[in-house]
């Protein structure tokens, strides 16, 4: 283990910020520690966004006879529209700014797990609220707790559908007609939980929706149970019975399927495929799945069983940094520090992050299915995306402040991995700037 | 400061002559013909998300159809044969079903049957295996395969085209890759060092020296849209995106490509698919028509285009004025090299017994047949291979006569 293997398998490279964990026990400390960066760099929650959207879907009728309404509905759309920029903002600052950067890591692979897609609206601001209310308080809690927040979120309800689900025989459809939505359903089981290859069927899935009707939300009303929309009778999703008035058997079923050992294996070999190999080592595997049954799910155990497992350190760096740790990681290289990052003008947003990370292949928050963005390296690093890389190394460093010495850099930024052939080209560099973009072009730089 | 004469120097120093340098290799292949596989030119676009053949391609003279669908069985379309009628939204390929230049083929799929997934579903579809191989072990996909029984292949005979990985080209033939939109602009030198840092991570090496060869190729300057207002350039990079994808195929395809694959999305229509899937169609008939005028009336004529999905959806509506994840499904084909103006398969019928698992459209047969009669048709190739290579397992059955 190294301060450079703990910071580009687990964090977000180097140079590390001063007081950062080096070693596995000192990286899971901090993590249970105080969430300095959620602090410091504030993304407002749902409910901040639904007072002002619901405000718009109240208002909208009688704007039309009023103009000091319409002008009011200016304003809040507006004020939607900036705090979806400035959430990147934030995002990306406490990236840059964390000492434990393994929290950021674990937000992003959170987000990306339980994906909810702005649409391709970079302003949109629904995964993020969705990201800050639902994963963040329970990055280092327990997986049925985050499950539970994540289905109950109108950001996850909305995006897979289930927010107009209506059991075919409730109240509902008997009077206004609608009827069921198995998507979430369905990706509940297939991507949240227990995995496609897993042991459950079509009936599972039909079941599960008629188990998560009543679950809605209303842009007038917010998020709510609604029991008119409830299928009525029991529900049978693999072989258990649930049954019972209200949430309580969508509750009963969510405990049980947090802890199914499916879960547990599925989500124990994703983390260990995003953070250490596609192929990752069987044992860890084991290790964080049992690590996972035993404590019912508490994931600061199953990240202790990952990165003391042998193999957490071990092996050459085969992932690659998807454009969001490239980014980031050479802002943090250049030292460009939160502060700076939301002081950026909107123009210099799209410019540095929003149109490169888009041609890089990973636009913000818009991954083309709730599958999210691929692992593995050859999907990051192509023709076109390799291009973009070293067209961003080649020109931003330059405008985004005082280049650095390139050899320094090559130092600061690479460690130990710095190749004899980056040294050698760093050394050789026409311009400074393009000496800095090899470095941030070089393969031990794209390489985690 | 280096001069190029130093760098040459320091490039002996470090053990690496001119002629090993990546970019070389690139730029030979590049000079040289990619006609081993003739004249015909084959476009693959796969529709991401499932596509619903029964909105596109609407069996109105089935007299179970409107039941199922109140509302969406409803939605303006224009009569094709007296029992099928296409989707409002690609009413700008009317011209082409009468030039016989469009085509369709109703109620098939992949022998994908298992769990609905998305993700899975478009693994299969690319990787054109059966049911009999667990995808997770099948690493290239059917058109690089068909690419490895090529004699005289070059790279550029065949593009994957966009930022979306196309696992169906990907294997041990070379094909090229690239978005359209992207651009390098590197001085000479930084190009040189680049090899050189790149030159011992064959991923790396091969990645760029394509980025290079392909970079100056009329991409959009990002540096431009640097000046230009936030809100433009985001709305610029976002719309029109099937138009420049069919662009810059049809510029390909005029030169020395032969195969082409790219792929659309927003074919997911849970909810709202009255308005949904007519925006995506629109993005479809786009590409169909830019690669018709990029192409030209005399390439055209030599041209088949296939569009697929993983699977269909659900016969009758959901609850939210959408569809869910179903089976059969349709395709769409059309080109000058075409025996169109024909909606192709058997119809299976939409009694409920006549379902798959009582909730699907029965599939009548596998997608892999259509595109391996197209590819036997354009190219002339083997039964066998088709058959026991390109689509292992796979009973292609009589020709249909896709291809004129």
């Amino acid at each position: 283990m190294s301060a450079g293997g703990v910071a580009f398998r687990f964090g977000y490279g180097l140079p590390l910020a001063a007081g950062a964990p080096t070693t596995a026990d000192a990286v899971l400390a901090a993590l249970a520690g105080p969430d300095e960066m959620a602090a410091r760099f504030a993304i407002p929650s749902f409910a901040w966004q639904h007072a002002r959207s619901s405000e718009i879907a109240r208002s909208k009728k009688v704007a039309e006879t009023d103009p000091s309404l319409a002008a009011r509905i200016t304003e809040l759309d507006k004020d939607l529209d900036q705090a979806g920029f400035r959430a990147l903002r934030a995002t990306i600052a406490r990236a840059v700014d964390a000492k434990d950067s393994f929290r950021e890591r674990l937000m992003a692979f959170w987000a990306d797990h339980f994906t909810v897609s702005s649409g391709g609206r970079e302003q949109a601001l629904t995964p993020a609220t969705f990201a800050e209310d639902a994963l963040r308080p329970h990055l280092a809690g327990r997986f049925g707790d985050m499950l539970s927040a994540v289905v109950h979120h109108p950001g996850m309800l909305i995006y897979l559908d289930q927010a107009r689900s209506v059991g075919p025989n409730s109240p509902r459809a008997k009077r206004r007609g609608g009827g069921l939505n198995e998507n979430l359903a369905r990706e509940l089981l297939e991507l949240h939980t227990m995995g496609v290859d897993a042991a459950y069927r079509q009936s599972d899935v039909r079941q599960l929706a008629e188990l998560l009707t009543g679950l809605t939300y209303d842009a007038r009303r917010g998020s709510a149970f609604n029991a008119g929309f409830v299928e009525p009778g029991p529900e049978e999703i693999l072989g258990q019975v649930y049954d019972g008035k209200g949430e309580a058997p969508i509750k009963a079923f969510l405990t049980d399927l947090a802890v199914h050992p499916a879960t547990a294996r599925h989500i124990a070999r994703k983390l260990a495929v995003h953070f250490i190999s596609d192929s990752p080592d069987q044992g860890m595997i084991e290790a964080m799945a049992r690590a996972w049954l035993e404590t019912d799910g508490a994931l600061s155990a199953v990240y202790a069983a990952m990165l003391r497992h042998p193999a957490a350190f071990a092996g050459p760096a085969v992932k690659a940094r998807q454009p969001w740790d490239f980014l980031i990681a050479a802002l943090r290289g250049l030292g460009v520090t939160g502060a700076q990052v939301m002081d950026w003008p909107r123009e210099r947003l799209v410019a540095v992050a929003i149109l490169p990370l888009r041609a890089m292949g990973q636009a913000w928050k818009s991954p083309a299915g709730p599958d999210g963005w691929p692992e593995d390296i050859e999907s990051w690093i192509t023709p076109q995306g390799l291009a973009e890389r070293i067209g961003w190394a080649m020109r931003w460093p330059e405008i985004l402040g005082a280049l650095p010495d390139p050899t320094r850099l090559a130092q600061t930024a690479l460690g130990e991995r710095a190749s004899a052939a980056t040294l050698w080209a760093v050394a050789r560099a026409e311009t400074r700037a393009e000496g800095v973009g090899i470095v941030f072009a070089s393969p031990e730089f794209n390489r985690r | 400061m280096l001069n190029r004469r130093n760098l040459l120097r320091g490039l002996g120093a470090f053990g690496c002559s001119a002629a090993a340098h990546p970019l070389l290799t690139t730029v030979t292949l590049a000079g040289s013909t990619g006609s081993a596989l003739g004249d015909n030119r084959l476009v693959v676009i796969i529709l991401r998300g499932a596509m619903d053949g029964l909105d596109v391609l609407r069996p109105l003279g089935d007299r179970d159809f409107a039941a199922y669908r109140p509302t969406l069985s409803a939605a303006e379309s224009h009569d094709l044969d007296g029992f099928y009628a296409m989707h409002a939204g690609l009413s700008g390929l009317l011209p082409l079903w009468s030039a016989g230049e469009l085509a369709f083929v109703q109620a098939t799929s992949t022998p994908y049957r298992t769990k609905r997934s998305h993700f899975d579903g478009q693994d299969l579809l690319e990787a054109g295996t059966g049911p009999d191989l667990p995808i997770s072990q099948v690493r290239d996909g059917w058109l690089n395969r068909l690419l490895q029984a090529v004699p005289g292949l070059t790279a550029e005979t065949a593009f994957a085209i966009g930022r979306q990985d196309m696992r169906i080209l990907r294997g041990p033939a070379p094909v090229l890759e690239w978005a359209p939109e992207t651009a390098v602009d590197l001085s000479p030198q930084a190009q040189l060092l680049l090899e050189q840092v790149y030159h011992d991570d064959p991923l790396f090496q091969a990645a760029a020296a394509e980025a290079l060869m392909l970079g100056g190729d009329g991409a959009a300057d990002m540096a431009d849209m640097a000046e230009m207002d936030p809100a433009k350039v985001l709305r610029l990079a976002r719309r029109g995106e099937a138009g420049r994808l069919a662009d810059f195929a049809a510029q390909k395809l005029r030169d020395n490509t032969r195969i082409a694959a790219f792929s659309l999305t927003g074919w997911d229509t849970h909810k709202g698919q009255a308005n949904r899937l007519g925006q995506s169609l629109r993005q479809l008939e786009q590409a169909i028509l830019r690669l018709k005028s990029g192409l030209g009336a005399a390439i055209w004529g030599k041209t088949t285009v296939m569009a697929m999905t993983e699977f269909g959806r659900t016969v009758a509506e959901n609850g939210t004025g959408g569809t869910d994840h179903g089976t059969g499904g349709a395709m769409l084909l059309a080109g000058g090299a075409l025996r169109g103006g024909k909606v192709y398969g058997v119809w299976p019928g939409l009694a409920e017994a006549a379902l798959f698992e009582r909730r699907d459209l029965m599939p009548t047969s596998d997608v892999r047949a259509w595109a391996a009669h197209a590819m036997r048709g354009l190219y002339g190739f083997d039964r066998g291979l088709l058959q026991d290579t390109v689509f292992p397992g796979l009973e292609m059955g009589d020709d249909p006569g896709l291809i004129l």
